[in-house]
Formats: structure tokens, sequence, C-alpha cells
């Protein structure tokens, strides 16, 4: 019930030693249950954050990939969303501070045979590590990326993030910070990802679902999660999490539905003069002028555009999958050039020591 | 100065007739230094590189220094643009790129004012004339024409108009001028070939090679090259060439290699010879770029070669890649390896092998990207927060690079270590001639791989059929190495302090301090596996020791030999591991009266030396971005062995108080 393509092992000692645990403990092992993801370590969250709720729905939701769990690397950077690897039952590396792309980027890149993951946060992701973000997404090489957003710092004890809006009062900002946000999906979209989708903490369902389109999607996917830090920036999705609210200001991508939204429909997003994006009242114009959600566009602009309708305060907010295409990637092109070679050049270790202009000694 | 005998010898002409009647003498040498320099855009690098290669393949022995500025395209004429390749050759064993040229070859003002220093009184100067316009010459601040106002008397001046001559020998190729013109240096190689009788067949196929979609080009720089060579045969400007009969050398198949190459070769063979892929996580850099383009020319080795966004992502993809088996490395030069020193202590913590290669270059900051120096010892050594012990390793040769690649491919995957090769810009781009190995004959890295496939362990409960991640190898210290597809064997691991064993983070401050001092045993316990240390004293009576590392083994090698030919006795001890150091060193260091350590930094071997073995070293350093000079060597070591043995009731060696 794999749904998720995995390539295969390079021959020799990686290859004999997967096939060694494969005779030792039996063929891969895809029948698996959330519980099976768990590890014996204790997990150190605070109290009521919510690392533990998208620890749960990824853990539940693991076993509907059919991906072994030897089969699954979890990379993450430094933060709080980083000790994630320690409490799943996968191959894991808890590494530097924003460099988790640039590791799993190697590793996937010589190892298409293994599911790759990124787990990061908005500093980890945003500030120290931009730049390999970035990268990682242009190079579009088989990775999904989960990006914790808490719009602060938490495990430094509250700073203000690149994430957190303009104005915020915090312990390295008293008079409020001035630097205007990222948006991370707008910042991904620019990148030209192949797969960008955001989702809530709390909404186990819409979480699941854009999890499991990001893990099937072959190429790099980034999904942003909004996190609650429930100590240090409690309440900072409540607008998006309240159903009073909610509806009102969330707008749910569903490709091929009418972007339509609010209480009783009564919003919905049309065609600005200037090729972006707008909201208008749904009851104000021509059903034939409301978007229909295309997230295949090749053309990253329209996701761009939507990305741009929200504002810092998180009303407009879209909620789904903005983009998902279809491109070649890295880590399959790089093998691509290998073989090539393999078959233009054989290897010959004698004759490429001596190359081209030898003489012998006699 | 030293008085020591003078190395080129004079034998009496030999006269032979050249064609058109013109009679010819022939004049054999042992040896021959040639400075090539021109402006950066003249191609005298790749002169250089064509002399070199026909130098190689008549079998001289050889050695090169190219030396050309950091600016690809420097203001035209001027001095900052000056560009230049040094060639020594000989029928004899030699160490270095000379000290000085014998013959210096001047494409324009610049050039000759750059370079004329250090052509010796009575050398032979050889100068484009048509280069020496009024124009050129104010560019450079000569008042006056110096091929006309005697200013050039000292030396042998041979002014000749090579760019006016390539252009009259291309009127028929249909080139422009401005275009015929670009291949006097064609033609100046074809005339250095005559006079020094290279074979040219070499020359031709590159040129043909090269130039294969373009062959107007292909035969413009042909034709140039032939009428250089007619040129001498003919003109009596030169009324002498010079023999440098090939160098006796052991049987064997040789080529000619770069430092850089031969590094990039080192690593390919390091993959074969473990069965690994290769993965090089790279950043371009100078001096250090060469390998990467060479690495991605060989995929078929199943070597893949990362262009990462920048030097932290360089390495860290290698380490990523590491994690999943590969023989992960990064590539770099001194800025390169402050940028990854962070991953380099997240490799010591979660103790995967992985090679970083620091081709050293001037510092600190931007230095001088294009010169060599060798100050990045104590970074490789330090350069990193917490106790983060890293062996480090340093070839001494341009050939020699490609054992140092091997070398620390076999500590890495061994000790399951970052491991540092420090390589310097000297290195990299000298060449010589290097005996081609057999592959069979290489280190089999096989038994280093070894990878987990089965629990090793049980918890602290007895509960049987765990992995252990950290529980040790007992005679190594390494750690096992599971990767990821390895069924039953899942685990995580970190940049937080680890505990024994289970590799679980742990604060314990037992464990921190018991895994802090057990990296440590295992970078030092490396040195169980060293052979002895080479002392070369061939008297077997010197007093005096002289001891470096990398790149500074030719000269002080060559000074050595200037020693012993004055009499003296010197012993040469060169470190090819630096750390962890051999366990013989200190004892061999203590027997000697006075220890010498020369080095292209302020004396950071030294500094290491004392610290360690409470020796009194005497550091003797140099930072000029360009190799010592063998006499200079000479008469710092003479003037040590002169100074005499340590006076009776002073403390000795290793007695420090």
């Amino acid at each position: 019930m794999t749904t998720v393509e995995l390539g295969m092992p390079a021959e020799g000692p990686i290859a004999d030693a997967i096939a060694h645990s494969v005779d030792a403990h039996g063929p891969k092992q895809t029948e698996l249950k959330g519980k099976d993801f768990k590890t014996d370590q204790e997990v150190r969250w605070c109290p009521g954050c919510g690392d533990y709720v998208i620890l749960n729905a990824v853990q539940s939701f693991l076993p509907s990939l059919g991906i072994a769990r030897e089969d699954m690397v979890i990379v993450s950077g430094i933060g709080c969303s980083s000790r994630f690897p320690y409490y799943m039952n996968t191959y894991g590396m808890h590494s530097i501070h924003g460099r988790a792309p640039a590791i799993a980027t190697g590793l996937a890149a010589s190892r298409p045979d293994l599911s790759v993951w990124v787990v990061t946060g908005d500093g980890d992701a945003l500030s120290i590590g931009g730049n390999h973000l970035i990268h990682a997404l242009r190079r579009n090489i088989n990775l999904t990326i989960l990006l914790f957003n808490n719009r602060i710092y938490g495990l430094t004890k509250g700073q203000y993030s690149p994430t957190s809006e303009v104005g915020k009062v915090t312990k390295s900002t008293p008079m409020g910070s001035i630097d205007a946000p990222f948006n991370p999906v707008s910042l991904a979209l620019g990148a030209d990802a192949t797969f960008v989708g955001r989702a809530m903490d709390s909404d186990r369902k819409g979480l699941t679902e854009v999890l499991r389109q990001a893990a099937e999607h072959q190429g790099t996917s980034l999904v942003e999660i909004y996190q609650n830090c429930n100590i240090f920036n409690d309440g900072a999705f409540e607008l998006l999490k309240d159903p009073a609210t909610g509806t009102q200001w969330s707008i749910p991508l569903v490709h091929g539905e009418p972007l339509v939204f609010g209480p009783d429909g009564a919003s919905c997003v049309v065609r600005d003069d200037f090729g972006g994006l707008r909201i208008a009242e749904t009851n104000q114009v021509d059903q034939a002028e409301i978007v229909v959600h295309d997230a295949h566009r090749e053309n990253p602009a329209y996701a761009f555009a939507l990305s741009r309708l929200s504002s810092q305060d998180l009303r407009y907010t879209p909620m789904g999958v903005f983009r998902s295409v279809q491109k070649p990637t890295y880590d399959a092109m790089m093998a691509e050039q290998i073989d090539v070679a393999r078959v233009q050049e054989p290897a010959d270790l004698d004759a490429l020591l001596a190359g081209n202009d030898t003489w012998d000694v006699r | 100065m030293t008085a020591l005998p003078p190395t080129t010898a004079g034998d009496p002409p030999v006269t032979s007739s050249a064609p058109g009647g013109l009679v010819k003498s022939v004049v054999e040498l042992d040896r021959v230094v040639i400075r090539l320099a021109g402006d950066s855009g003249d191609g005298m690098q790749l002169t250089g590189n064509r002399f070199t290669s026909e130098t190689a393949s008549f079998g001289n022995d050889l050695s090169t220094l190219p030396n050309f500025p950091a600016e690809i395209r420097a203001p035209t004429g001027t001095l900052p643009g000056v560009s230049s390749f040094q060639l020594h050759f000989a029928d004899h064993d030699i160490m270095t790129p000379g000290d000085a040229p014998d013959v210096l070859v001047a494409m324009n003002p610049a050039a000759l004012k750059a370079n004329l220093v250090d052509l010796p009184g009575g050398g032979l100067l050889i100068l484009d004339s048509d280069e020496f316009t009024p124009r050129n010459l104010a560019k450079v601040g000569y008042a006056t024409n110096p091929i006309e106002d005697g200013s050039l008397e000292g030396w042998q001046t041979v002014s000749v108009p090579l760019t006016s001559m390539t252009t009259d020998a291309l009127k028929d190729s249909g080139l422009g001028k401005k275009e015929a013109e670009r291949s006097k240096n064609m033609f100046t190689l074809g005339l250095l070939s005559w006079m020094y009788h290279r074979p040219t067949e070499g020359t031709i196929r590159f040129l043909e090679r090269t130039f294969r979609r373009k062959p107007e080009i292909a035969a413009a720089n042909i034709a140039a090259f032939r009428a250089g060579y007619n040129y001498g045969e003919t003109t009596e400007a030169f009324a002498v060439s010079y023999e440098i009969k090939p160098a006796p050398m052991a049987p064997g198949r040789y080529r000619n290699i770069s430092g850089n190459q031969a590094l990039a070769l080192g690593l390919v063979a390091a993959g074969q010879r473990s069965g690994l892929p290769v993965f090089l996580g790279a950043y371009p850099i100078t001096p250090a770029s060469d390998i990467l383009h060479e690495l991605s020319k060989h995929k078929s080795f199943d070597v893949r070669t990362f262009q990462a966004e920048d030097e932290i992502a360089g390495i860290g993809a290698a380490l990523g890649a590491s994690f999943g088996g590969a023989l992960g490395i990064t590539t770099t030069s001194g800025p390169g390896v402050a940028l990854k020193a962070e991953t380099i202590g997240l490799a010591v913590m979660t103790e995967l092998p992985l090679v970083i290669v620091d081709v050293q270059r001037g510092g600190p900051s931007t230095g001088l990207p294009t010169k060599t120096e060798q100050s990045d010892l104590l970074q490789a050594m330090f350069g990193r927060n917490g106790e983060a012990p890293v062996p480090v390793v340093a070839p001494r040769s341009p050939g020699d690079c490609f054992d140092a690649a091997l070398e620390a491919t076999r500590i890495a995957l061994t000790y399951r270590t970052p491991v540092i090769l420090l390589s310097d810009g000297y290195l990299a781009n000298g060449a010589e001639p290097w005996a081609v190995p057999t592959v069979a004959d290489l280190p089999d890295l096989t038994g280093a791989v070894d990878f987990a496939t089965e629990p090793n362990g049980q918890a602290t409960d007895g509960e049987e059929g765990l992995f252990l991640p950290y529980l040790r190898d007992e005679q190594t210290l390494a750690r096992p190495w599971a990767i990821p597809g390895t069924a039953g064997m899942q685990h995580r691991i970190g940049g937080l302090e680890k505990a024994d064993r289970t590799g679980n983070i742990s604060y314990d401050p037992a464990n921190h301090d018991f895994m802090t001092r057990t990296r440590q045993a295992k970078i030092d316990g490396i040195a169980n596996s060293l052979p002895p240390t080479e002392v070369d004293d061939p008297d077997g009576d010197a007093r005096v020791a002289v001891i470096g590392w990398g790149s500074t083994y030719g000269p002080i090698g060559a000074a050595c030999r200037r020693i012993r030919r004055s009499g003296r006795s010197i012993a040469q001890v060169h470190l090819r591991h630096l750390n962890p150091m051999p366990n013989d060193l200190g004892e061999i260091l203590r027997r000697y009266d006075r220890v010498v350590c020369p080095e292209m930094n302020l004396g950071q071997l030294a500094m290491l030396l004392r610290a360690k073995y409470l020796v009194d070293v005497e550091s003797h350093t140099q930072v000029r971005g360009l190799p010592f000079r063998a006499a200079e060597l000479a008469a710092v070591i003479q003037e040590v062995i002169d100074r005499g043995t340590v006076p009776a009731g002073a403390p000795a060696n290793g007695e420090l108080q």
C-alpha cells in the first residue's frame, strides 16, 4: 500500500547492508500502526504545546504512506520543533541551527531509496537557515519540509522571530519589533517551490490531508504548520482557530473548487485589475468571476497572489495546498547523469590514474 | 649567505650545424629554471603548463610554481596584472621550483619590472620588444625604454619582436590582427621548445584537441608555435641551445600531475577502494575549486558532486551523505573552514566519517586568495567550540596529495571521525612527475566500512536485541555505523551530548566528562596505527634536526642537500600526521641538540611541538605568499649548526626549567 515512491539503493556496501538486514528481520515491514512510530524517549515539550498535536497527527497518518520505519529519516535543526526526531522511531538527526535542509539535501541526493523529512521552525528555517531553505526549494530535491511556525523564539525564551508581526513586544523588543515579517508561503513560492501548503496544528483532518499530499509529492514540499506556543506566544492563531472567527478569516483551498469562504459563503476571491487577487463579497460579483483554485498551475504567480491575500494579523489566510506541480527532481537528475556517465565512459581507475600523457622509465 | 657550490654545470659547448648553414652550439646543462611572465591575458599559465608537459614527457624531473593575481583580468599592462609561471627542470631528482630563474621571458614592461629583481646578474632575459611602447612603459613608470637605456646591461638581454613576428606568421591565416596577436604565447613556446630541445608533438596534439571546434584557431596557434620553433633554429639572436638529459627515475610509468589533480584522483580512488559512493559537497573557492571541477568529471565512478549554496551547505550535505553511508567530502580553503567549523563539530559529536580538504591560502580574512601559506594549522587543530579533536594530515608534494587523500579517508572511515587534510596553494597548482600507481597496490579500505546490520547489545534492564549506536569498538573506539534503510537499527543522533552506549540525550555531568575524554582518546589512539617516523639523516651523526610539514618538504629537503654538500650533517623529519602526532616523535626530537622548524606562518607547528614535547624548537617563518627559497633555508640551518652544541651545564632539551 505504498503511496510514496522510493528509488533503489546504490549497489555495493549500502545495498549489501540493507539486504543483510532483510535477511535478519524478514521483508520490509510497511503494515504499521501509529504507535510503531513512537520511541521510548520521554517527550519534553511544554505541556499544552502545539508540537504534541503535530507529533500525534504525524505518527497517526504515517502508516497510511506505507513506508518502512527504517526507510524514513527525519533531519531537524535547532529549536523546540527540532526535538521532533527523538520522538520518532525512524532514523533521525538533530543537527545544528538552520542547516537541516543542507544536511537532508546530501542524504536525499545520495540515497533516493529513502523518504527524507526536515522538521524546522520559523527561526531555524527563515532566519539562520533561510539560505538553505530557498536553495532546497529551487533545486526541487526530494524532501518533505515541515515548518512549525509559532511566530516566536521559544527555546531561547521568547524573542521575536522572522514571522512575528511588526510591533511585537518581546524580551528583545520592549518597544515593539520594527522589522517586517516573512510570509513563509510567499517566500517558498518566490523560490519556485513545487509544493507549498499550510495547515493548523489543531486541525487534525486538514493537517493530515496536506501532509499526505506533501509526502506523496516528488520534489521538495514545504508545509507551513501554524503552531501555538502556549508559553511565549499563546493564542497567536486564535483568530483562525476560534470557531466564531475562523470561518470568517480562513480561506480553505481545495483544488478545482471555487474560492468561496466565510459564514454562508459570503466572501470570495476574484482577480484584481493588476493580475493579482482580491477579496470580494460573493453577492456583489458574477459567479463566473470567482476564482476556481488550481494548485497545478505551472506559473507560481497565482499561488503567490493567493499567499498575499493574508495580512500580518491573519485575516484572509488561505489554508491547504497552494501549489503542487511536477518538475524533475534534483536527486533523479543527479542519478541520471551518473547512469549516462557510466555508459559513456565506463569506470576504469587504472586508466583514470594514468591519464592521457604518460611516459615509461625502464 | 652560504658558500655552496653552483648547481648549474657548464659543460663545454658542442657545435652543430643548423639548416641554412648557421652554426649553432648545444650546451648541456644539468638543470634550468625558466620564468615566463606576462599580462594575465597573455596566456602565461597555459604556456607554462604546455612547456611543463613537454618537459615531463621528455623525462626530466621538474617542479613548477604558477603565480598569478586574484583578479581575472587586472588592467592590461599594469603591475597588478602580471602573471608568471616558473618551471625548474633537471637531469636529476629536484625538490623545488627553484629559488631564482636562470631565464626570464617578459612579455611586456610590467612583467619585466615585476620580475627582474629575481633574475640573477648574467641571467638570460628575453623580451617582446613590440610591447615596449611609450604607452606601456609609462603605465609602469619607466621614464626611458630599458631595452635602449643600458639599464639591462647586467643580463644577457635578447630583445625579440615576438608580437609582430607572430602576426607576420599568421598574415595568411584569415585572422584579424588582434586575434593573431593572441598566439604570441605559442610563438614564444615554440622558441623555448627549440632552445631546450623539447618534443613538440604533444603541444600540437593539445592545440588540435583544445580547439577542435575552431579549426582556424587551432591552425593559427600551431602555425605560431612552429614559427617560433623555426625562428629559434634560424635566427642569429640565439646562438646556443641547451640540452638537459632525462633524469634517472625509478622504473615505471609516469605522468605530470598537479596537487589538486592528485588530490581529486586520490578521493576517487578512496571511493573505489572502500566500495563507497563518493559525495562531494563544495562551494567554489580559490585555490580549491579545481578539485570540484576534477571530481565532477568522474561521475562514472559513483562520484556525486554537489555545488552548494554556501560553504556551510557544502559540508552539511557531505555530512548528510555520510549519515547515509557515502564517503562524504567537502573541499575548501581557509575562509571556508571557518564557516564549516560548527558542522565539523557536529561530525565530531555524531562520530561520522567526513573528509574536509583545506587548500590553504594567505590569510586572515580574504587574504591572498591565489598565494600559498600554511597558516590554517591551528584552525584545523582547534578552530571549533568545545573539546572537538579532529585528525589532521598534510601532503608534502603535489603527487603526495594522492596518498594523503587515501590516508585521510582511511582514518575517517576506520575511526568514524571528520578528518582535515591540509594542502596549500603551492601544492594545489604546482606540478611534478608522478609515478602512476597500480590500483591493486593501493590500500584496501573495505575493512574500514563494515556497516552495522544487527543489534549489538542489551539495555540496562537486560532487554536483548537492542542497537546501541554509541557502543564502541574496543580497539579503535569507533562507534558502529548503521545506515538508514537497515531494518531494526533505527536510531537518532545529533549535536546534543550523547549518553554512552545508547546515544540518547544526556546532561549527566559524569557522562559528559567521560564522553569528552573518550572522543579525545579515540583521536589520540589513531597514533597507534601510524608507521614509525622516518628520519632522513644519511650521515647518521646530525646534531641538528629540521622538522616541517606540508609543502615545505621540497624547499627543506633541497636546503638539507645543500647543507650536506657543504660537509655538514642535518636530520630531516617531515610530518604527514599533525594530529595525532606519531608516538615516537617526542623521543626523536629530544635526540638532537637543536630543532629548527621552518613554516609559512608565524610558528604554528613550533608552538604545538613546544607545548606537547617541551622541546626548545627554533621557529623560522615566512609569510610572503611564496614557498621558501632553498638557499635561504640552507643559510638558516647552517647558522644553527655552526652555532655549535649546547654548552656544558646548560639545560638540555626536554629539561626546560
